[in-house]
């Protein structure tokens, strides 16, 4: 796990616990976000991500822990006092009032003078690309034109947190890409704390600071989009995010030496199963895109002779099912992506024997116990 | 809570002004008073008409002593049966006659359907004695049918007075009902369940038993009880027609009202709530399993032409429609006649009121103004009431209460809420574990406030779930948003909530005037002389012989209530047309 950014902390959650009943929503959650920081919380439905999102917000009430905001315990303050700005999935846009009075919304309440509400709500509409749609209805804008009027609804009063609930989950999927980019531009523009929940991990990984992934309304790992990415911390987490090969066979050998079937593989990075021992099991993983292939390989380390099984076409890349042969392990199968550039020239086809390499500091080894992928 | 308070010393601590948080508190005080607003005018009342049946007339408890005498007086007990007996064949036609009309609308290609369907929803805006004014001339013994159209042809006698009488007045009255549940039961049904079955050679008949009534059997049971009970409780058209036929909504009104037997009139109340409770839960479970298959996304059906069927649909729709307009021109007609049916010169004679029981115009006017104030009052608490209890996040068990408060009123007839009123507000006071409490609700009693607030009563769980579904349909994070903000709850309410749902709470009042004009049996019990109503004095009219201006009332009635209801349209669609920017696509 990665330490927390060196920012100022703007936000704290300390030990939050939801109870609805018997079901236990959130179980001792605890992160901080330095100010002006993006972070993501990351998770399959029902992971407990939106009742943390709203704990933060004020619109539920924890069973125990607190939120602290500035040093300020705001566990007993209403949503209103809390100076947040939230997006909902759904928007929430007030049908009855135009794209310019939905901005507005917030600030007619401030007793401010109509010009100085005027010229915030013009900036903001600058500010989100709405120029020439301010008196639109919301059921006259495309989905994507109504994010970013909640968006500005969301920023009018300039709050010091920023929540997105599925902020981008309603929009076409070109849509989506695009306004990845712009929300995370805009968010660094105005320097807004942000936290995002989302399931949809190609958001996290490309928008947010760091991630917090979620399962089973527990906090599994708090990190970069790197090291959520290249270091999982728990089989759930490698699963979960990007495609992860799991070899359930493996056993170790010795120190830094795990065997599939009479394979031996040298890993580097075995600090998740420091107390298991010689002879026992393991989850052995790697990632697709991190097997190297070739077709004249030699006796190497980490490299073992296979058959290809089948291949499947994915556009830029192949994903390649192997059989690892002579391993003696059953039916051990690794996926590995290989480029379509790389296949057309080594003429990869089906039932072709090949060479794998499976790289040291790419493989990721785990205790099996309690480890479930799914869980 | 003690845990978090300790951790938190550590940090800045909080004004008592910050934590403090007025709008939270409004919130809590308003939905108490609703609460509490509930109990005293839906239970605390039925609860004293129940103590009242179980008590002698000194005010000693007895048990069951007079319901035991009730059973054991034939001359009493009687009434039970009867009104089973109408109300289940009441039942039975109306709900053939609505669903076929409904499946005609539905799932023929028959012309002119709106025009059909406005007609047959006619029944809702006429007092049930109107109805029965009606059949006294077609059927009574100088009856157009009875004597052939003034001889024109030959006539036939009907027994009009009693079972006869009143199963025709109640079926035109509940056959509307019947109709628009089972035409929205039809409307809702998949289409791709017809595909399905139809790829899979079905035929037509086992189609119909396989896909068309189960798909409708919620709608059906429910049309089937709510007819039952209409039926059941209704208390003007037996009134007119019921002859020497005793039904329980009239012993009521005979206990009370001319025999001063108020016990007995509490008893017989009792009686006639057991079925209608028992209605009122099962309605209620198939409602919640209605709004279910709702819920799964359905393709609607478009229906196919075919010409048999659909000339036999057209026949019998027009038929029916045909029917009520006969009915209800009958009436319109003998208003207008001088003397039935011996001088049939037409003018305005009976609509001059003078010299007649029943307070004339005065009593129409009081009646406007009633429904006036009923629509107002009752739509704004109503609405008031469900947008809290639907949109507010605190004190979720006061808000489950107030919900359950607010179904429970409809259960109760008419007549019970009536009788209840007048145990509840006409008492001096009640002794309550050795205190005595002064009753500080009396002095409404015998004004108009009882009169508005017995309707708004009556017809408050219809008025209370047509909100609950328009503020369902609105984003409960509209609220959310609006807090975040810091916007008031009730500056949302006014600025979003309300022109957003705006026709469903033009619907509300619509229904409240219309029903608050032609009921009679709640306001018959708590009307004083000195304001006559309009449907009252319907009844004392019919009661002391003047038929044809108690007829003229009925039309003045029904034409006030058609009127609203135009009204209604136009606006709703001008409002449409401004409203049509919102609604997305």
């Amino acid at each position: 796990m990665s330490k927390d950014s060196n920012q100022k902390t703007y936000l704290d959650v300390r030990n939050i616990t939801k109870d609805f009943g018997r079901f236990t929503a959130l179980r001792k959650i605890s992160f901080n976000a330095g100010a002006g920081e993006f972070i993501s919380i990351l998770g399959p439905s029902g992971c407990g991500k939106t009742t943390i999102l709203r704990i933060i917000a004020g619109l539920e009430t924890q069973t125990s822990g607190e939120v602290v905001i500035e040093n300020r315990e705001v566990s007993n303050l209403p949503v209103s006092k809390r100076n947040i700005g939230i997006v909902f999935q759904s928007y929430a846009l007030f049908p009855n009032l135009t794209a310019e009075q939905n901005i507005a919304y917030g600030l007619k309440n401030q007793r401010k003078n109509r010009n100085v509400i005027k010229e915030r709500v013009n900036e903001l509409i600058e500010l989100v690309g709405l120029a020439g749609m301010s008196h639109k209805y919301p059921a006259q804008l495309s989905g994507g034109q109504q994010q970013r009027v909640a968006l500005a609804r969301a920023m009018a009063l300039s709050p010091d947190l920023l929540l997105l609930d599925e902020p981008l989950s309603a929009l076409d999927a070109r849509v989506r890409v695009k306004l990845r980019t712009e929300v995370r531009e805009l968010q660094k523009r105005l320097g807004v704390t942000t936290i995002m929940v989302t399931h949809d991990q190609e958001e996290a990984l490309t928008m947010a600071d760091r991630i917090l992934v979620m399962n089973n309304g527990e906090l599994i790992q708090n990190g970069t989009p790197n090291e959520i990415y290249d270091k999982p911390a728990t089989p759930f987490v490698a699963d979960f995010i990007g495609s992860m090969n799991f070899l359930t066979s493996a056993e170790k050998k010795d120190k830094g030496v795990y065997s599939v079937g009479n394979h031996l593989f040298q890993v580097s990075d075995e600090k998740s199963v420091r107390n298991t021992k010689l002879g026992e099991k393991v989850l052995m993983a790697i990632r697709p895109e991190d097997i190297f292939v070739s077709t004249n390989g030699e006796q190497a380390t980490n490299e073992v002779v296979s058959r290809i099984r089948s291949m499947e076409y994915r556009g830029s890349v192949f994903r390649l099912v192997l059989d690892l042969i002579e391993s003696g392990s059953g039916d051990e199968i690794l996926e590995a992506d290989v480029s379509t550039e790389k296949v057309r020239r080594l003429d990869l086809k089906p039932d072709m024997k090949i060479s794998l390499k499976l790289p040291t500091e790419r493989i990721r080894v785990y205790s099996p116990k309690g480890s479930n992928i799914y869980d | 809570m003690a845990e978090t308070a300790l951790n938190s010393a550590a940090n800045q601590k909080l004004t008592l002004r910050q934590i403090f948080h007025g709008e939270l508190w409004l919130k809590r005080l308003i939905i108490l008073l609703m609460c509490i607003w509930l109990l005293v005018v839906v239970v605390a009342p039925i609860f004293q008409l129940l103590s009242k049946s179980l008590a002698d007339e000194d005010g000693n408890f007895v048990g069951l002593a007079n319901f035991v005498y009730y059973f054991q007086t034939p001359s009493l007990s009687h009434s039970l049966p009867n009104s089973i007996y109408v109300s289940l064949m009441t039942m039975v036609i109306s709900v053939s006659l609505g669903f076929l009309f409904a499946y005609g609308l539905t799932r023929t290609t028959i012309k002119g359907k709106g025009l059909l369907k406005g007609i047959a929803m006619m029944p809702l805006f006429a007092p049930t004695l109107a109805n029965g004014i009606a059949l006294i001339y077609l059927f009574g013994r100088k009856g157009l049918i009875t004597r052939g159209f003034f001889g024109t042809f030959p006539g036939i006698e009907f027994p009009l007075y009693g079972p006869f009488g009143i199963i025709f007045a109640e079926v035109v009255y509940t056959f509307p009902q019947a109709m628009l549940i089972l035409f929205i039961a039809l409307s809702i049904t998949d289409a791709r369940l017809y595909e399905a079955s139809d790829s899979l050679s079905a035929s037509k008949i086992k189609t119909f038993f396989t896909v068309t009534l189960p798909g409708i059997k919620y709608g059906l049971i429910s049309a089937l009880f709510i007819c039952f009970v209409l039926a059941f409780t209704d208390f003007g058209a037996p009134k007119v027609v019921g002859g020497n036929y005793n039904i329980l909504a009239t012993d009521i009104y005979k206990q009370v009202i001319g025999q001063q037997n108020f016990t007995m009139g509490a008893v017989v109340s009792v009686v006639l709530l057991i079925p209608t409770v028992i209605a009122f839960i099962v309605d209620r479970i198939v409602q919640r399993k209605q709004v279910a298959m709702i819920a799964a996304r359905s393709v609607p059906l478009v229906p196919k032409a075919n010409r048999i069927i659909d000339s036999l649909f057209q026949v019998f729709c027009i038929l029916i429609v045909l029917l009520i307009i006969g009915f209800y021109s009958t009436a319109v007609f003998a208003s207008l006649v001088k003397v039935w049916p011996y001088k049939l010169e037409l003018g305005f004679w009976h609509y001059n009121f003078t010299g007649m029981g029943g307070g004339g115009y005065a009593a129409f006017f009081n009646s406007i103004r009633m429904s006036l104030l009923s629509a107002v009052i009752g739509t704004a608490l109503i609405f008031g009431s469900a947008y809290l209890i639907e949109k507010v996040r605190e004190m979720k068990l006061m808000r489950q209460i107030g919900y359950f408060l607010s179904i429970i009123p409809l259960a109760l007839p008419g007549l019970v809420i009536g009788l209840a009123y007048i145990f509840f507000f006409n008492a001096r006071g009640w002794e309550i574990f050795g205190f005595y409490v002064p009753n500080v609700l009396n002095p409404i009693y015998g004004t108009m406030a009882i009169l508005v607030l017995s309707n708004i009563v009556h017809f408050y769980t219809v008025s209370f779930l047509t909100a609950t579904t328009a503020l369902k349909q609105m984003d409960i994070e509209f609220e959310h948003v609006s807090e975040s903000m810091g916007i008031p709850f009730y500056k949302t309410f006014t600025r979003v909530t309300v022109p957003v749902c705006l026709p469903a709470i033009l619907e509300i009042g619509m229904y409240f005037f219309v029903n608050s004009m032609a009921t009679v049996s709640a306001v018959i019990f708590l009307y004083s002389a000195d304001i006559p109503l309009a449907s009252v004095a319907v009844a004392n009219m019919d009661d002391a012989g003047d038929i044809a201006p108690a007829c003229a009332m009925s039309v003045l009635i029904i034409a006030t209530n058609i009127t609203v209801r135009l009204l209604y349209s136009l606006v709703t669609r001008k409002l449409k047309r401004r409203t049509q920017a919102w609604i997305s696509k």
